[in-house]
């Protein structure tokens, strides 16, 4: 097959599914369970660690 | 031996520079060459002082800010200079007379038109952008800044590309591109300073003490990597000599049109909007002292816009050459990108929600929810000027250029600006900022100037496009292009005082900025409260 051609019907077909399968996995998995609360934390980020960067101790993971 | 190699590499740039000086091709290029030979060359002295020096520990329990200073310096200075030219011209097109014949070649409008948009965008924009996402990784990272000195590499690298493409544009060194105007040898200087931005940019990400990249680091990073894929697939050209700034473009034709307004509007796609939006994300929460409205709808917002916007460029090539699919395809996807910018918007709005008070009282706060207002407006105008029919009246007109100044003017230049009053008195420990007036004042200076333009180039934009379909019984052409330009005097005047409010509010700003760091009650007291000394 033509390169072109094949580019063309990869794009329209699997490529296509398959972004659009990650952009609705991304949607689901936000809304996943428990979702809420890991959410309302990292929302909270930008109000930690104003003046200073954490120290080891302070790290969370 | 770190400064063994640098000596050496800075002496061979500099003794490269001035054999390129001597052997240049044209005047750009010769300029340049000395421009780089200087630079080399200091540079090259001050190491070579600075050899032997004990060299300082880097503290690791401050943040790196004094990078951000100096771009917060930078944005304000470019933002000044690139108003200024855009105001002037605005007047040259109202008045053709300040198109001085002693400037023509240098100062006419043509050469000083590329000079607005890039200092605009990427001077005043790529230097707000440099120093916030700077300031906002390190903070949300709870780390300092990856790779020591780096960072102060991007800074200087990136301004002396500016003053690369700025002189070059005055001296005629062009490669005609939209938004990416600068010839071959500023473009590969660009594309070393932009890799080291995202290693600064992504080690620091990488060393984060906490679990999750904050929504904002998202969107920087978004902008800084797929930037510098536009940047290098939109600039793939072969220099004729290398003693010369000329260039040939690769791909020619339909494709090298569809490239370029795949890099156009993702540029404003990535780096006016990604990027500006990683601003909102971090300082309207914290000038709001509450958390985003919704979280989940900031992921959600983030993988739609990304997703979307790379493929709304074929819009801007509605009616030529362009096959209709990829054309129809532009513009489906740009009426689909309406509803994550608005999700955005409403994000950002909501943000307020329990604080709308706040509004009143605080015009730092103002600033940036018109900002958000005028982003929501301009990303409802851009999908609907998008659509095929809508584009056969405004294409070509002024209502273009009043779509991109809605969202230049009021989307960038105002969360900038609230970044800006945010930033200063944090970054130069002062109490508070130097006068909450003088911020009023520029918002209204500035609210009015956007007002000005956008009403003014609706007009004359509709009237233009109006004038040039209109035909009569015959069939033929009712009004000469020069019947057009005649017409739209009165709407150029007021742009052009649209253009010096919005400038006057700008100087107002650097002004009340300057004496925050001069004047304004220092924080010392308060923090050695809070702060126990190490």
């Amino acid at each position: 097959m033509e390169h072109y051609t094949f580019l063309r019907q990869f794009a329209d077909s699997w490529m296509l599914l398959l972004l659009f399968a990650f952009f609705v996995g991304v949607v689901i998995w936000v809304f996943r369970p428990g979702s809420s609360k890991t959410y309302r934390d990292t929302a909270d980020i930008p109000f930690r660690h104003e003046d200073k960067p954490a120290t080891d101790k302070e790290a969370r993971t | 031996m770190p400064n063994t190699i640098k000596l050496i590499a800075l002496g061979l740039v500099t003794l490269f520079a001035a054999m390129a000086a001597n052997y240049a091709r044209d005047l750009a290029y010769m300029v340049h060459a000395i421009i780089v030979m200087l630079v080399a060359g200091g540079l090259f002295l001050y190491t070579l002082r600075k050899t032997g020096e004990p060299v300082l520990a880097t503290p690791k329990n401050e943040y790196l800010d004094s990078v951000v200073r100096a771009g917060v310096i930078a944005t304000g200075f470019w933002g000044v200079i690139g108003f200024l030219a855009g105001t002037f011209i605005a007047f040259q097109l109202a008045f053709p007379q300040l198109n001085f014949d002693w400037l023509q070649g240098h100062g006419n409008f043509g050469r000083l038109r590329p000079l607005h948009t890039s200092a605009v965008i990427f001077a005043f924009g790529g230097n707000a952008l440099i120093a916030t996402s700077f300031y906002v990784v390190q903070r949300t990272s709870a780390a300092r800044l990856w790779g020591g000195n780096l960072a102060w590499f991007v800074f200087w690298g990136y301004q002396l590309f500016i003053v690369l493409a700025a002189t070059g544009y005055l001296l005629g060194a062009t490669q005609s591109r939209e938004y990416a105007e600068p010839e071959w040898y500023v473009d590969w200087w660009l594309t070393i300073v932009w890799v080291a931005y995202l290693a600064v940019f992504l080690g620091t990400i990488i060393k984060r003490k906490e679990p999750h990249i904050y929504v904002a680091n998202w969107f920087y990073l978004s902008f800084i990597v797929t930037v510098a894929m536009l940047h290098v697939v939109n600039n793939i050209s072969i220099p004729i000599s290398i003693w010369g700034s000329r260039s040939v473009q690769v791909m020619s034709g339909v494709q090298d049109a569809m490239t370029q307004w795949w890099y156009g509007h993702n540029a404003v796609g990535f780096f006016l909007t990604a990027g500006f939006l990683g601003m909102m994300y971090y300082f309207i929460p914290k000038q709001a002292e509450r958390p985003v409205f919704s979280y989940k709808l900031s992921i959600i917002h983030f993988w739609a816009l990304i997703f979307i916007y790379i493929w709304a460029g074929p819009h801007h090539l509605h009616y030529t050459a362009l096959p209709d699919w990829a054309s129809t395809l532009g513009m489906v996807f740009s009426i689909v990108l309406w509803m994550p910018s608005w999700g955005g918007m409403i994000n950002g709005l909501m943000t307020l929600s329990g604080a709308w008070d706040k509004l009143r009282t605080d015009p730092i706060i103002r600033m940036m929810v018109i900002s958000v207002g005028f982003y929501g407006m301009s990303t409802f105008e851009g999908p609907m000027m998008s659509i095929r029919a809508v584009n056969s009246l405004s294409h070509y007109t002024d209502w273009t250029i009043g779509h991109v100044h809605s969202g230049a003017l009021g989307w960038n230049g105002m969360i900038t600006f609230g970044a800006l009053y945010f930033l200063t008195p944090v970054l130069w420990k002062r109490e508070r900022i130097y006068s909450v007036q003088l911020v009023s004042w520029h918002f209204w200076l500035a609210t009015i100037g956007i007002v000005l333009y956008a009403a003014s180039m609706w007009v004359t934009g509709i009237m233009e496009g109006l004038m040039w379909r209109e035909v009569d019984a015959n069939g033929f052409l009712v009004n000469s292009f020069a019947d057009t330009v005649a017409a739209k005097f009165p709407m150029y005047v007021v742009r052009g005082l649209g253009g010096v409010l919005y400038l006057t509010g700008a100087v107002i700003m650097v002004y009340n900025l300057i004496m925050t760091v001069r004047r304004a009650p220092a924080k010392e007291a308060s923090l050695a409260v809070t702060v126990p000394a190490e």
